[in-house]
């Protein structure tokens, strides 16, 4: 053995962090190399995006306010949209860590284990400025236009970011229980696909019925996306903007200790 | 900590899943610089021992020392002095050869100058450098198995685990893995090996523990087991079932082994010279006629087989 080993004398949180942001190197690099993934999260948006606005804009708009399109309208809802279900990216990778011998070896090593979900979480934050990005382009080119100053984009980051932070925990939650990594993608899809559809992300709530309507005005989604989109048309944001940041403190609340400790159990046994 | 000779120590190691009770009390000592060899069946214990002694899994009783650190309360000290290769090889598929060591060099607290040196060393002990850039996906079983096990040597580690390390090997790679550990030996490094081959365990290790049904049945050296077994054994061939028939009956006291589809009778000889005398005056009396003849010195597979109470005949006819 030639090369002289030279270990790191840093403390402790420093060797934590270190872990972590080795680790969320991983899994962006996880992301550039998965072409497919990465085309989808490119086209999947851009599909959504005119699909919707031609499709449902004509019968749409006749509901909305006066001087709103409905491009302009949408462009919050899908942006939300991507990204919840942008987190599926996180069950699935830590599903399949799961299921390869790979959790086996970074157990083994005396790092600091959390540190392997943190980095499929924050990697997303990587992704989802992609796929955002993309569709704020494309939506220009085919007509959207905003009336948010550089002040209201760093809100609207900052919000989005969050919610990318919040949804992933819980879809890391969905990766430690799911036994396959088919099992993770229907079950992402038929938890996020009604709460992503019953809300205001395409529609406004004037049109559901009561119960919908109840259910639509006050779950975390709308209050994202209509967070998003008041600072996007300029409009008063009334209580969405610190709902949302409730909500989504909340769920990271919830979200981040039970992932914790699933973690634990699930590779302990 | 009274015994610092033995690097690891495990004492009556207990551990059920749910009803089933895996291991039933296994007792394991491995002295610095030498390499022991877990030895048994499928199913045996051998994996769930190892990844007992590596941190990975928790335990019902008993009480395991490696190092002199205690597994369970000083967890992080003992991951920092193990490595391990576990049965299924844990590679990052997407990352590249180089990237998955640097990688874990890192997180086995390496500065990444230290980290970086050491990934190339590896690379070209490990004959991996032409395919070093390439995303570990593209590599071939032994070449994955290789990286592996480089991965777990990143920081040289004093003891190391491995189980079933060339499982699935061609006789090729099997051969330039066996060098590696026989190097690793050399180098002062005190290993934990699992194996289903008697052959490896025979090369390889200093001493073997056989294992069964979540039991240690036996140890000790190669030559200790194979003095168990003892004696060389005689194997007679016959030209047609009668004569074969006629065999058996007539030696049917030191017979131990029959196969009556090949007419072959294993007769045990204890004085090599008077015994196989003896035997064939007896066929040769009885004017039976012996095709061919084979001396057997005892293997380890018969120490196996004697040890675990399954015969030649029954294994043979599983496999088929
Ligand atoms: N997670 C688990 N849950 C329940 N039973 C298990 C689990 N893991 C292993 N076992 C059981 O424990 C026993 C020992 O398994 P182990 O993997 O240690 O065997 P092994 O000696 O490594 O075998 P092999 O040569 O096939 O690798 C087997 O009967 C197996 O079915
Ligand atoms: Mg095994």
């Amino acid at each position: 053995m030639a090369a002289e080993l030279v270990f790191e004398k840093k403390p402790k949180w420093w060797l934590s962090l270190n872990d972590s942001l080795l680790m969320i190197k991983r899994s962006t690099l996880h992301i550039i190399r998965n072409t497919d993934q990465l085309l989808g999260a490119f086209f999947q948006p851009v599909m959504f995006l005119v699909l919707f606005s031609t499709v449902f804009g004509g019968a749409i708009s006749k509901a909305l306010p006066a001087g709103v399109t409905y491009l302009n309208f949408l462009m919050a809802g899908i942006i939300v949209q991507t990204v919840a279900f942008g987190s599926t990216t996180t069950a699935v990778s830590v599903c399949n860590d799961l299921q390869k011998g790979i959790i086996d070896r970074f157990r083994s090593l005396p790092m600091s284990n959390l540190a392997v979900l943190n980095g499929h979480v924050t990697s997303d934050l990587f992704r989802n400025t992609i796929s955002t990005s993309v569709m704020l382009l494309t939506g220009l080119a085919i007509g959207f236009r905003s009336h948010a100053n550089p002040l209201h984009w760093l809100y609207i980051a900052g919000i989005l970011f969050l919610f990318t932070f919040a949804f992933s925990w819980l879809a890391a939650i969905i990766g430690l229980f799911a036994k396959s990594v088919e099992a993770v993608q229907w079950l992402t899809f038929v938890m996020i696909f009604p709460l992503t559809f019953a809300s205001t992300a395409f529609v406004p709530a004037e049109g559901m019925n009561h119960i919908l309507r109840d259910f639509a005005v006050n779950q975390p989604i709308t209050q994202v996306v209509e967070a998003v989109r008041a600072l996007i048309l300029g409009s008063p944001i009334g209580n969405h903007g610190w709902l949302a940041v409730v909500w989504c403190v909340g769920m990271l609340v919830v979200a981040l200790p039970l992932a914790s400790i699933l973690f634990r159990r699930k590779t302990s046994q | 900590m009274a015994d610092t000779d033995y690097v690891i120590e495990a004492k009556n190691l207990v551990k059920s899943y749910g009803q089933n009770k895996v291991l039933k009390g296994i007792n394991l000592k491995v002295k610095r610089g030498t390499m022991v060899a877990l030895l048994g069946p499928n199913g045996a214990g051998k994996t769930t021992t190892v990844r007992i002694l590596s941190t990975l899994l928790g335990f019902d009783s008993g009480t395991v020392h490696v190092e002199g650190f205690d597994l369970i309360k000083e967890a992080d000290k003992v991951r920092g002095v193990i490595g391990l290769t576990g049965q299924s090889a844990a590679v990052d598929e997407l990352l590249t050869g180089r990237e998955n060591l640097v990688m874990m060099g890192r997180l086995y607290r390496l500065t990444p100058a230290s980290a970086k040196a050491r990934a190339q060393e590896l690379l070209e002990d490990f004959d991996l450098l032409k395919a070093a850039e390439r995303p570990a996906k593209t590599y071939s079983g032994g070449m994955r198995r290789r990286l592996d096990l480089a991965v777990s040597l990143i920081a040289v580690p004093p003891v190391i685990f491995l189980d079933e390390p060339t499982t699935g090997l061609d006789p090729r790679s099997r051969l330039s893995m066996w060098n590696i550990i026989k190097k690793l030996l050399a180098d002062g490094t005190t290993i934990l090996l699992t194996t289903q081959y008697l052959d490896e365990a025979d090369q390889l290790a200093d001493s073997i523990v056989v294992i069964d049904g979540g039991k240690v049945i036996a140890e000790g050296t190669a030559a200790e087991l194979k003095s168990k077994v003892g004696n060389d054994r005689l194997e007679l061939s016959f030209k047609n079932e009668p004569a074969f028939k006629q065999a058996t009956t007539l030696l049917a006291k030191s017979v131990v082994e029959t196969n009556d589809k090949e007419y072959t009778a294993t007769v045990v000889i204890k004085d090599t010279d008077t015994d196989i005398r003896q035997t064939l005056n007896a066929l040769a009396e009885a004017k039976v006629h012996v095709q061919s003849m084979e001396i057997h010195k005892p293997t380890l597979d018969d120490v196996f087989l004697s040890l675990t109470g399954k015969q030649k005949t029954t294994k043979k006819e599983e496999t088929k």
